[in-house]
């Protein structure tokens, strides 16, 4: 990226990147995507995200699924990490707890490709300055 | 969980959002604007005035008015000046500093770097610890990243302003959170507090005017100075503005960090966002303020959470540290674990943070091996008050919060360890005792196979006994017998 050299040029760049060559959590970027996020603060890392992130990006790369894998930091629901978001295109982002291996693969198999839902959603209960 | 809203993210706004690694989706949510909105718009002055207007007060424990302390800092006159950020979490069961620095370290820096422009410093440092090997790599990538576009390093935005921040290790000494400590630290000097004043803000590292700020407190910055303070101080209560993020832990089954309005009540905290207690037990206390703070009761639960309150029910906010207990929770135990924190991390400069406190550990070891008086419950009162009274610093002054508030809130406890030599939660072992119901005993020999000290006799088929001078209280017996003819008492 280039330098930002005034305010001018900050407003610019985040222009584009809420417009699509950039992501994160702004709302309207690459909605075509299927976007997976995977805490990876101390707490997640402890309970195994890295081998679940590994198996995220893997697995969709086997079944060849248009996927983009981020890493991100805490939500605050530790007790059930690992936790994995889910943005399919056009929907909301869904939540889920407790993701080992096997429920990785089932998020993989029914949400992802499948569009079912599935159980262990952890509602989000609370409101950011976005809201 | 029932309600789902009752929390308001700000210090933890992109938290599990963005990718903290990548600027690009920092700046994407407004990242750095309230820098550029700053060194455009504001004279450090302004910027001052509008901290000072949004009522922040600082989240690492003290609440001392943020706004005021860049004022003053601002008002010395030196060449050098200093911003720190107080990285160096060292309360048990808090890490909400932690999980700032690890999923939103941009919001730190540029609130650093805003703290800079308004009290003329063009260095920050940053104090973490070095048990936070994440939160430090990811502050390593963060720095490096803003260098690289710009957003630190001379000539900011184009504007006539310079800041660079640096990296400063701890070893994770927990009265290196103290200020004055943390500075001696930093200069490479022992990490003991000294007298204040000169406060920082005046003389603090290598000499130098500095001001030194928590994580979470730079964390809110942003947000004040984008949202404006008028936003700002309509969330919360009368003096204490925002909203604080806690970290649950204990027994509590919602593990994890919250962020809510200041006048949240405890039972709200503990039962709507925490999801309750464990197992469906019965809620105790709620500990806050780490190893400075209190035990609060169920008392509390309704009192509106703010840094006066806490102060009037015993406790105080501390950095945000919420440990639950619950009905098998001991709180003679509890406060000699909070003691004997004190005891490892008192740095030993002064005699009643490093005597003192070793002897009102010992006084507590001796009732949760029943072997107290009602004498000794007033001696700890006595010299948890002159600990108080003469230590130098505010881990002596506050180390035997603990002890007090426990006293205070549930003396009770106290009493039947002391008088009955029964401890009511069955936590303290040596005032434990089992015993084998005669009538019960089948004589089956089980609980004497299995009785890894040799203190049960009998004959089979015939009602076997413990020899409590030989007992250790490891529960083996109780557990394995199939007739339930062991109890606990």
């Amino acid at each position: 990226m280039l330098k930002i050299k005034s305010l001018a040029d900050l407003n610019r760049i985040r222009e584009e990147l809420k417009s699509g060559n950039g992501r994160g959590g702004n709302k309207n970027i690459q909605e075509q995507l299927v976007q997976i996020k995977v805490g990876m603060a101390t707490c997640g890392i402890a309970s195994g995200a890295k081998d679940i992130m590994k198996l995220f990006i893997e697995e969709c790369e086997n079944q060849a699924i248009d996927v983009e894998v981020h890493q991100t930091g805490c939500l605050g629901y530790c007790y059930a990490e690992p936790m994995v978001e889910v943005r399919l295109p056009d929907s909301k982002p869904v939540v889920f707890g407790y993701v080992d291996k096997k429920r990785a693969k089932q998020i993989i198999e029914k949400y992802i490709i499948q569009g079912e839902q599935i159980e262990g959603e952890i509602p989000i209960s609370f409101q950011t300055i976005y809201d | 969980m029932t309600d789902t809203k009752k929390q308001l993210r700000i210090a933890l706004r992109n938290c599990g959002l963005i990718d903290p690694e990548k600027i690009e989706e920092y700046i994407a949510q407004d990242g750095y604007f309230a820098l550029g909105k700053c060194l455009t718009e504001f004279s450090p002055e302004e910027t001052i005035a509008e901290i000072k207007k949004s009522g922040l007060r600082g989240r690492g424990g003290g609440g001392f008015p943020t706004g005021l302390k860049w004022e003053i800092t601002n008002n010395v006159k030196a060449e050098q000046k200093y911003v720190v950020c107080n990285a160096d979490e060292g309360d048990p069961g808090a890490f909400m500093d932690r999980s700032i620095l690890e999923g939103d370290p941009h919001s730190v820096l540029e609130a650093m770097a805003i703290c800079g422009y308004c009290i003329g410093a063009d260095k920050g440092l940053i104090y973490i610890r070095a048990e936070y090997p994440l939160a430090i790599e990811r502050l390593k990538i963060a720095i490096k990243q803003a260098r690289e576009i710009g957003l630190l390093g001379n000539e900011i935005l184009g504007k006539s302003f310079n800041f660079d921040i640096e990296l400063r290790y701890g070893a994770g000494a927990f009265v290196c959170g103290e200020e004055t400590a943390l500075i001696h630290s930093m200069e490479g000097l022992r990490g003991e507090p000294t007298f204040k004043p000169p406060f920082p803000s005046v003389s603090g590292y290598m000499g130098k005017p500095t001001n030194v700020n928590n994580v979470e407190t730079f964390a809110s910055i942003p947000v004040i100075i984008n949202k404006g303070a008028s936003w700002f101080n309509k969330i919360g209560t009368e003096k204490s503005k925002g909203t604080k993020v806690f970290a649950l832990a204990g027994k509590i089954n919602n593990v994890g960090l919250v962020e809510v309005p200041m006048g949240t009540t405890l039972r709200e905290v503990v039962y709507e966002i925490g999801g309750g207690i464990v197992n469906g037990k019965e809620f105790k206390s709620v500990q806050t303020g780490g190893p400075s703070g209190g035990c609060l009761t169920q008392n509390f639960l309704d009192t509106p959470i703010d840094y006066d309150n806490l102060v009037e029910a015993g406790s105080m906010m501390g950095s945000g540290g919420m440990i639950v207990m619950d009905e098998d929770d001991c709180m003679v135990s509890i406060a000699k674990f909070y003691l004997e924190f004190t005891l490892e991390e008192s740095c030993g400069k002064c005699t009643p943070c490093r005597v003192g406190n070793k002897r009102l550990h010992e006084i507590l070891e001796k009732i949760t091996e029943g072997k107290g008086t009602v004498e000794d419950i007033d001696r700890l009162k006595v010299l948890s008050n002159v600990i108080k009274d003469t230590s130098l610093c505010g881990l002596g002054q506050s180390s035997p919060n603990p002890v007090l508030s426990t006293i205070a809130n549930f003396e009770n406890e106290y009493l039947a360890h002391v008088e009955d030599g029964k401890c009511p939660a069955g936590q303290c072992k040596s005032l434990l005792r089992y015993d084998i119901v005669e009538d019960l005993c089948t004589g089956c020999t089980l609980c004497f196979r299995n009785c890894p000290v040799g203190a049960i006799t009998g004959e089979r088929r015939a009602p076997h006994y413990i020899d409590q001078s030989l007992c250790i209280k490891c529960g083996v017996c109780f557990e394995k017998c199939k007739f339930n003819a062991i109890t606990l008492t």
